[in-house]
Formats: structure tokens, sequence, C-alpha cells
């Protein structure tokens, strides 16, 4: 029986990188993760957010760099004898123990005796107490995974690493599983790191998301703060969708910046700026478009001459896209309210918004505006 | 093993009346191929197991008189050889599955680029033959052979010992030859293993010993059940090591059934030999997967 540290408080990561061969996973990635928060860890396949996980779970060491839990350094310890437990992608249950017997194996390693009272407590939790003498292969996706969160919270770790949980669940399984992820996570207290590529699924639970990108985080935030005011074109484009149009600087007083898009003035609030230089690329969210007819009347920001070129319903909105004198086509969403008029293909139309809705980012920033 | 499979086949439904019909042809080569081979000479050899001389005593003719006791009489007659093939056959399977099991791990999950060697060397004895094989390790293991002299010269052997001719070169003669049946399934059966899995036992406070006993072996049961049968079984019938490495001190009951049937012409008694050898390994594998198939798995 191995010693398992006990220890509560922030997780940090200072410096942590992780090479595998010329390869740079993680690269020099430095990170707090508040005892007791949802934390998601949001990127595009390949970006070094597994990886991120597993060196926090100990099933990978860190090229350099140092892991902490509280005011343990757990850097070069065992897997197994880490305050932290995984719920693993495929969710990598025992085929050959019953559901019991899964969700009592981290209580039976350490010398727990008597493990009823937890364990059915814990499957209470997941609903599935009924199901405590089957075998994995005898459950549904669901219900393997609901297993999986159990046998990992069953043992009270300082730190919970979700890999991907819901990966392998069907979309409406997986906004079932979102809801009581986070129920269950709020119920018992524990610290969650949750990595996934899907950015629906990491602003519905977390508290904190990472955007990570080529080993490295791009942006840190609450998903409304990441989803208004993007930082970078990576982080824009990768929660929802973005237009981008560039500008340049024309003036800024107090509070706010107006800038000239292809011979129009816009203002935005000088917070929204990201922008280092002159140049810019103003970011606007396709829903934060209104559109008008050219006659009416409008206020905010305004663009004039635009033509309606494609339409698709989608159910609760309808999607436009509108070319802009400049040739550039412009996305833009309307609820399905009867606020924006009836418009067919090739009616033109002026798009407004509210100044507040604009983010700017540096013109040179890479990334192709979609 | 079986009753983890109990839940997929419930979901798996009847195939409709042509599916049948195609396992039925499928099956059939097999099933033909049994009845002529297997089950025709299975009722010769129980008819000839119940025979008695012919009154003209002339050799090898018989006729049937349904003497059962030809079971007992055989049966008391070579106890001996009976106690020893078990015993031997045993043994063989323990040391066989001591030398394979860290074998076929070793294969499974630190061979790495070596794996395809390493199997076809586990194989590559397949090459020659049986007989072959064994009668080289009678030139290895024999007086003038490189083993006994190096021992010899070490001081280990006394100066006139020998090593063939006894019970540890036939054992170890066995062993040698079913090794590969022991070390392939239980390969294929680790193999097999989710490597996320030993992840996911290290994630739950298992150090290395822990995941090996609560994880790894328990998962690889059904090789080594696989193993231990496919050496035990064959090995409890030979009687060419026992011939070749042993003396007739050493013999199994192979060598009797044998003895029997080709030089004394005594056909029922080898019969009755054969029958008696099936029905008990057949009933100690029974007990075995029985035992395997519930405590080894839970």
């Amino acid at each position: 029986m191995s010693e398992i540290k006990k220890v509560h408080g922030d997780l940090v990561l200072s410096h942590v990188t992780k090479s595998f061969g010329d390869f740079v996973a993680v690269d020099d990635l430095s990170l707090t993760i508040p005892k007791g928060s949802f934390f998601a860890l949001l990127g595009p396949s390949g970006c070094g957010k597994t990886t991120t996980l597993r060196m926090i779970a100990g099933l990978e060491e860190p090229t350099s760099g140092k892991i902490s839990v509280g005011d343990l350094d757990i850097t070069y310890i065992k897997p197994y004898e880490r305050p932290v437990n995984t719920v693993f992608q495929n969710y990598a249950l025992f085929p050959h123990l019953t559901i019991f017997e899964n969700v009592a194996f981290g209580l039976r390693r350490r010398g727990i005796k008597d493990v009823d009272e937890a364990v059915m407590k814990v499957l209470d939790l997941v609903e599935l107490s009924h199901l405590k003498g089957r075998k994995p292969g005898q459950l549904s996706g669901g219900q393997q995974q609901r297993i999986a969160l159990a046998r990992a919270v069953v043992n009270r770790p300082a730190l919970l690493l979700l890999d991907e949980p819901l990966g392998a669940l069907d979309l409406k399984l997986r906004r079932q599983m979102q809801i009581e992820l986070k129920w269950i996570q709020t119920e018992v207290g524990i610290t969650f790191v949750h990595v996934t590529h899907d950015q629906e699924e990491a602003m519905t639970m977390a508290d904190t998301v990472a955007v990570m990108n080529k080993g490295r985080i791009e942006q840190m935030g609450s998903p409304a703060d990441l989803y208004e005011n993007p930082k970078t074109v990576f982080v824009a484009n990768f929660l929802g969708q973005s237009n981008f149009i560039d500008g340049e600087v024309e003036s800024s007083d107090g509070a706010n910046v107006v800038a000239n898009i292809h011979g129009t003035r816009i203002t935005f609030p000088k917070s929204r700026n990201n922008a280092m230089g002159k140049s810019l690329k103003v970011g606007i969210r396709p829903e934060k478009f209104n559109l008008h007819d050219p006659g009416d009347s409008v206020s905010g920001n305004v663009l004039t001459g635009g033509k309606i070129t494609d339409i698709s319903f989608t159910g609760v909105s309808t999607q436009y896209l509108v070319e802009m004198p400049w040739k550039q086509e412009l996305v833009v969403f309307e609820q399905n309210d009867g606020g924006a008029p009836d418009l067919v293909k090739g009616d033109p139309v002026t798009l407004t918004w509210e100044p507040k809705f604009t983010f700017a980012l540096d013109a040179a920033a890479d990334g192709s505006s979609k | 093993m079986a009753m983890a499979h109990v839940g997929a086949a419930e979901q798996i439904h009847a195939p409709k009346k042509r599916g049948k019909k195609t396992a039925y042809l499928l099956l059939a080569p097999g099933l033909l191929w049994l009845i002529i081979f297997f089950v025709y000479p299975l009722i010769n050899l129980a008819e000839t197991s119940t025979k008695t001389p012919a009154p003209t005593f002339e050799t090898g003719e018989f006729v049937q008189t349904f003497r059962f006791m030809n079971f007992i009489d055989a049966f008391v007659d070579n106890q001996e050889q009976f106690y020893r093939s078990f015993v031997y056959a045993l043994l063989a399977t323990v040391l066989a599955l001591a030398i394979a099991y860290p074998l076929a791990y070793a294969m499974a999950f630190r061979a790495g680029a070596w794996r395809n060697f390493m199997l076809l060397m586990v194989v590559a004895p397949f090459f020659t033959s049986f007989l072959l094989r064994t009668l080289a390790w009678k030139q290895i293991l024999g007086a003038e052979g490189p083993v006994v002299s190096t021992l010899q010269f070490l001081g280990i052997l006394p100066p006139d010992a020998t090593i063939t001719a006894t019970a540890f070169s036939v054992i170890m003669g066995l062993t040698y030859n079913f090794l590969p049946f022991m070390t392939l399934p239980i390969y294929a059966s680790l193999d097999r293993i989710d490597y996320r899995l030993l992840e996911a036992s290290g994630d739950l406070y298992a150090n290395g010993a822990t995941t090996f006993r609560k994880v790894t072996l328990p998962l690889s049961m059904p090789g080594v059940v696989a193993g231990t049968l496919l050496t035990f079984i064959p090995a409890s019938g030979d009687y060419i090591n026992a011939q070749l490495l042993g003396s007739p001190d050493n013999y199994m009951i192979g060598n009797v059934i044998n003895s029997r049937f080709f030089r004394v012409v005594d056909y029922p008694t080898a019969a009755s030999l054969s029958f008696i050898l099936m029905a008990t390994i057949l009933v100690l594998v029974v007990i075995y997967i029985r035992r395997a198939g519930t405590d080894e798995l839970v």
C-alpha cells in the first residue's frame, strides 16, 4: 500500500513544457486553477490539452517545469500516489469487475475495508445503484460514462480530471450529461479539470475556460468573457463564428475608439480594443448584426450598401450572407422572432450593431477571418 | 468468461432462416470431418474396448463379449503410469506457464520493435518435426552432449551421472515441446488488454504489482486457461518424450497404449486405457474450467 498524499488547494502549473522529440506539445505553460472550480481546457486536437491533463494525472512527466496542488509538488510523484483521479475518454472501466467493484477499486487500493456505504452513495448520485451487479459490457455508453465518473468521484480527490468524457455520447445524451456533470461538481465540491475540443461543452459547464493552441494558452477567462471579447483571431473563430473587417484607428477619446472601416466611421469602447497599432481587424459576431431596409432610421454602428447573396433557414434563426461594397461577404444571424424585415436574395440592406459588441484585434494577427 | 458475454449475446437477434441455412452449410465440412475421423473411430474404439481374445488364440483376433471388467483390469494394471502421466503433465504445465507468462508479457508490453521477431522465434520450432526436436534434445542432454559434460566439468554433476533416462529430462522435454501452445494464447490475451485500463488502475491508487494482480492477470486468464489446457491435455497423452528422453521407469500412459496397440497387439486393453485417459482428462478439464471461469474472473 503506497501513501496517497492528502492535500487540498489550488492546482498550479508553472512553466511546464513537454516535448516529444522535436515536437513541443506543451510550451512553457503557467496556470493556476483555484480550488473547487470547474476549469476547462479547450482546444483543437493536437493543441496539447490532453498532454497537459496527463501530466497532471502523472501519466506523462514534464520535460521541465513544476506542477503542484496546494503546497505539495506533484511533478514527479507516481500516479498512484497523487490525490488526483481521472475520467478517461473511453471510460476504461475494468471489464472483469462488476460495477460495484469498479467503483470500489480506488477505495480498496487505499486499504479501506468497509466500502459499501461510500460506493452505494456515489452510485445513488449517478442514479445507477440498481446496476451494481452488472459488468461494464452490459451497460450503455451513457451509463458507462456515469460509472467512470462515480469511480473517480468516490475517492474524493483534490482534483478530478476529465478527458473528453462526453466525446463518445450522442448529442442529446451529451447535453444531459453536461448538466449532470455540472450539478455533480457543485454537489461534491471537487476541482474539476475538463479537457475538450467542444466549445459548447466547455462553455456550458466551466467557470473558467482556457483556450489552448499549439501548446500555449491563447486566452483564459469566463465563457462569456472569451466569447464577447476574444483577444485573438484563433479564440474568436474557435468559440463561435466571427466576421472580421479590416480598419484603421482614426482617433480615440476617453472611453471610445473611432475607427474607419472601408470609409465608414464606427466606434467601440476602448476596453474592447485588443490591438496595439493603428491597423485593426474589427470583429463582430454574426448574431450581433441587425438587418434593416436601406431607408430605415438607424442608430449605433452602421454599414450601408449591403446586398443579400444567400439565405438559409436553420430553425431558431436565419443565416444571411451579405455582400458589402468592398466585396467581402459578412455572415448575419437573425432570430426568427419577426424582428427582421422579410428579405429575399438580392435585396439591398443596411447593417447595424451596438458599439459595445465590437471587438478589435491586431491586423497582423494570424488566422483567417471566415 | 462466458458470463461476460451473456449481455452481448442477448442483443444479437436470431438470424433469419436463410442465415441458419448458411450456418449449417459452413459447418458441414467440419462436421463431416469430425464424423469420419473422430466419431467413427471413437465408436470403433468403444466396441474394441469390451472385446476378449478369440477362442482360437490367434494374435490380433478378438470377439465381442461386452467384458466391462477390461476397464478395471486395464486401470489396475497401469495405475502407476496413469499417475505418472498426470504428475509429469502437471509439472510440465506449471513449468511452461512459469516460462511462457513472462515471455508473453514481455512480447505484449515491452518488446516494441522486437515483437514480431520474438513471435517468430516462438513459432519457429514448428518448422521442424516434433520427433526431430525431441531427438535433438536427446543428443543435447545425452552422456556425450554439451550439457552433461559442462555440468560434470563444473563439478555440479558426478562423473558417471546422466540427465537422459530420468524424470527430469522427460518433464523438460514435455515443457519444451508444448511451450508455444502455452505462450501464444497468453500473448493473445495480454495483447488484447487495453493499455488505458492499466493507466486507470494506476490512477486509482494501484501500484505496478497491484495493477498486475488486479487487472492484468485476471484479464489474461482466458489465455492462461487456454494455454494450460493446450499443454496439459496433449502432454498427459504424450509418449514420444518418455520414450526418447526417459527410461521404462519414466513411461507414461501413452507409452503403455502405444505398446499395447503395436507391440503386444492387445487391442481391447489399449482401447480401454484410451477411454480411461480421455474420461479422466475430460473430468479434470471440466473441473478446471468451472473453477477458472468463476473464481478467476471475479
